[in-house]
């Protein structure tokens, strides 16, 4: 167990909220590129011919409630809940999974519809800036797996909560990036 | 254990309470987009949403609420810095422009 620390709050959790901002920065700037080359594409096709709403919601939806299935996670490892523990992280790194599927799907559409990464400024920008949050949210499904084998072995109880927490940090960074890319990308198009 | 402890976490009951209300938002921006009639003002309601959606989660779901200023000055500054490259570089490539 970590010791008191000068400002109160634990070492590990304070790195991780420095990582966190500095994690902003590097969104802002793959947001602002995509922000000043949208409506400049010469060549086709175009954000409105292949961009799917409906499908983008669901998985928008289901990243969204996967951060919920974290804070419970968080809730039952606090209260040494290992059951439920392992339901809702299995929950999390399970629905962070499915958008990532929906991910991979939307690319392979773009791809076959005659949109490959360099085909026109939108693509570039698009697949560079959703590629990125996606690499995200795939490091985050390694990590809350790696989370869910140690609560299986039963290595994970109320004592690692820390642990848990800031990994749900890092997850509900990916959703808050999500929340603006959607707006900024779908229904801004 | 520090000042940031479990007890000062929300409830699980608020905790679905706010992934009830994301979910509400999220609905209501997909609605509002296929409103013509809003096209207009589609930007700023859009916007709003989007902050108000992420304020919930930076506040409730990462304990920003309870676990005191500190934490929530280092991301704020992120936040701020990363806001200020995407609005400088929209306005030095003219992008607010008539």
């Amino acid at each position: 167990m970590e010791g008191p620390t000068s400002t109160g709050i634990p070492n590990r959790k304070l790195a991780m909220w420095s990582f966190i901002g500095s994690e902003c920065m590097l969104f802002g700037t793959l947001i602002a590129t995509y922000m000043i080359y949208r409506g400049r594409n010469l060549v086709p096709p175009y954000p409105h011919d292949l961009l799917n709403i409906p499908f983008i919601t669901v998985t928008t939806f289901v990243l969204l409630m996967s951060s919920l299935m974290m804070v419970l996670a968080l809730a039952a490892v606090q209260r040494n809940d290992l059951r439920a523990t392992k339901l809702w992280l299995g929950m999390t790194a399970l629905f962070g999974l499915i958008f990532l599927g929906g991910q991979y799907y939307e690319f392979n559409h773009f791809v076959h519809e005659g949109l490959p990464l360099s085909r026109n400024l939108f693509s570039s920008t698009f697949f560079v800036l959703t590629g990125t949050h996606g690499a995200h949210v795939a490091g985050g499904v390694i990590w809350l797996s790696t989370l869910l084998v140690r609560a299986v072995q039963g290595k994970l109880d109320a004592r690692h909560a820390e642990t848990v927490e800031i990994a749900g940090l890092y997850w509900h960074f990916v959703d808050v990036v999500w929340i603006i890319l959607f707006t900024l990308i779908y229904l801004l198009v | 254990m520090s000042r940031h402890s479990a007890e000062s976490h929300p409830s699980t009951r608020l905790y679905i309470a706010v992934a009830v209300i994301l979910a509400a938002l999220t609905a209501l921006e997909v609605m509002v987009f296929y409103i013509e009639a809003l096209a207009p003002v589609l930007i700023p309601i859009l916007l709003v949403m989007m902050a108000a959606k992420f304020a919930l989660v930076a506040m409730f779901f990462m304990h920003l609420k309870s676990d005191g200023p500190v934490l929530t000055a280092i991301f704020a500054w992120g936040v701020f810095i990363a806001t200020a490259i995407v609005v400088g570089l929209m306005a030095i490539f003219g992008k607010f422009g008539a």
